[in-house]
């Protein structure tokens, strides 16, 4: 091989666009997506909860589609577009109609759980906007609520579903239009 | 939580992922999709000194039809793609049936089929899948190359024939033969979590109708992958039916050698192999007769 090799190196500089604003910073190799989400851009909204992939708290949109940000480098997202509960609402007076559809479900109690939830169904129902109960309870699988029991936010998935056909009907827009944004590449 | 420290490189091509193995590979790991060892580094039980990155190796990323029919995969490929590629379900129907099985949309999304089989999780379904499906592994070293059957790759629990600075680069799902069927099944206590047990079985009825060949591999019954070949005898030459099927289902149970956990007793596993066992041989002898008559002329 003619080319030089990489040195691996404990620190290097990463870019990443997050929630549409890029951000460089220097990081140590080991730093989770989820601390340097939390300690280097201070976008709290994303939160941590087993730190190994259990729970699903930490969810967030790599590219348009949900990991675990707790089982990713930092370093890993260099380059790459990161999505938080954060660019969810369109301000601060406004939720999204996923969140609005929580709130009149009464969908969260204590909330540790619901922005990976959120996370987690924004893509689910981009690429399902019409998911019946069984769907939505196979889609929320992944992520553990030890408050609600489930039931209320399934039924808020529910009522955003019917929402958001109501809306296509009346607008001709597609319900997905209200959910997440197209993964930008089609790489997996 | 936070990993020891290490050092990170990202090789850009296969050659230099290779070269970064022979000079890191004993005191480094190789890190794919990362659903697997991000847990172990956050809890420490891993401490490598090097973490070689190959998600940016594009020569990683494959998927495509081999000549025999079968279906050609790169170690990079994400579990996501079992789920979605229309060649996948084309090529290795097995698969696309398995994968919803495997941990849920956010991990797949991430996890990568040549990291599940090179990390031997005893109750990960990957390995259990190439080892019935007879898969064929590629493994590369700098300057050289060599081709394993599945059933040969696995030596233990979390051990495999995979030597400190190859990678695992390739994987050849061949084309199974006219007259077979298939299925796989797992009962896990939540959906997504590790299975207590699961099997997958592949069968082959002859132009008579009867089992020319069968195979039953289980998962999360033992070190690794295990053929329950006993079983699997048990169907050779019999018509499908109820009666061989229970009988293979409880030399499976018999076969297997569980361990037991907080969860569920030895005992338990066993009732539960032979039920799913029974399951997936319905299914499969199924899956047969109607390729059977799909390819029988119609007059």
């Amino acid at each position: 091989m003619a080319e030089p090799l990489r040195e691996p190196a404990t620190s290097l500089s990463v870019t990443t666009h997050v929630n549409g604003v890029e951000h460089t910073r220097s990081v140590e190799a080991r730093l989770l997506l989820s601390d340097f989400i939390r300690h280097e851009l201070g976008l709290t909204g994303t939160h941590v909860g087993c730190e190994h992939g259990v729970c699903g708290a930490c969810t967030v949109l790599l590219d348009g589609e949900p990991v675990r940000s707790c089982l990713i480098l930092a370093a890993q997202v260099d380059g790459r577009e990161v999505t938080t509960v954060e660019a969810l609402a369109p301000g601060p007076e406004k939720l999204h109609p996923l969140q609005e559809a929580f709130w009149d479900s009464h969908a969260l109690q204590c909330g540790f759980c619901t922005p990976g939830i959120l996370m987690t169904l924004v893509a689910y129902l981009r690429d399902n906007p019409n998911p019946d109960e069984e769907a939505v309870r196979l889609a929320l699988s992944g992520n553990l609520c030890r408050c609600t029991g489930y039931q209320h936010i399934v039924d808020a998935v529910l009522l955003w579903a019917q929402r958001a056909a109501a809306v296509g009907t009346v607008a001709g827009g597609s319900a997905a239009d209200t959910a997440a944004p197209k993964p930008e590449s089609s790489r997996a | 939580m936070k990993p020891a420290p290490f050092a990170y490189v990202a090789p850009r091509s296969l050659g230099e992922a290779l070269a970064l193995m022979t000079r890191h590979g004993d005191e480094g790991k190789a890190l794919a999709g990362g659903q697997s060892l991000l847990p172990v580094l956050n809890f420490r039980l891993a401490q490598p000194a090097v973490l070689v990155d190959l998600n940016a190796v594009p020569e990683l990323e494959l998927l495509a039809a081999a000549d025999d029919g079968g279906l050609r995969m790169g170690a990079l490929t994400r579990h996501r793609q079992l789920e979605r590629e229309p060649l996948v379900a084309a090529r290795a129907p097995l698969l696309a049936e398995a994968v919803h099985h495997i941990a849920h949309p956010q991990i797949r999304n991430r996890g990568t089929v040549g990291g599940s089989l090179a990390h031997a999780d005893p109750k990960a379904e990957l390995p259990a899948l190439a080892v019935a499906l007879r898969a064929r592994f590629k493994l590369q070293r700098e300057g050289g190359e060599r081709w394993i059957d599945a059933a040969d790759f696995y030596t233990g629990l979390f051990s495999t024939e995979l030597q400190s600075d190859e990678l695992l680069t390739e994987v050849v799902w061949p084309a199974q033969p006219a007259g077979s069927g298939w299925a796989f099944e797992e009962a896990a206590r939540r959906h997504g979590d590790y299975a207590q047990v699961g099997v997958a079985a592949i069968v082959r009825l002859d132009d008579a109708g009867r089992c020319a060949d069968a195979r039953l591999v289980f998962l999360a019954v033992g070190d690794g992958p295990l053929v329950a070949s006993r079983a699997a005898a048990a169907l050779v030459g019999e018509a499908p039916g109820e009666a061989p099927i229970a009988a293979a289902a409880n030399v499976a149970g018999e076969e297997i050698e569980p361990r037991g956990d907080v969860h569920a007793s030895p005992e338990f596993k066993r009732h539960l192999a032979r039920v799913l066992t029974a399951r997936v041989l319905r299914r499969a002898f199924a899956r047969a007769t109607d390729a059977g008559q799909a390819e029988a002329p119609r007059g």
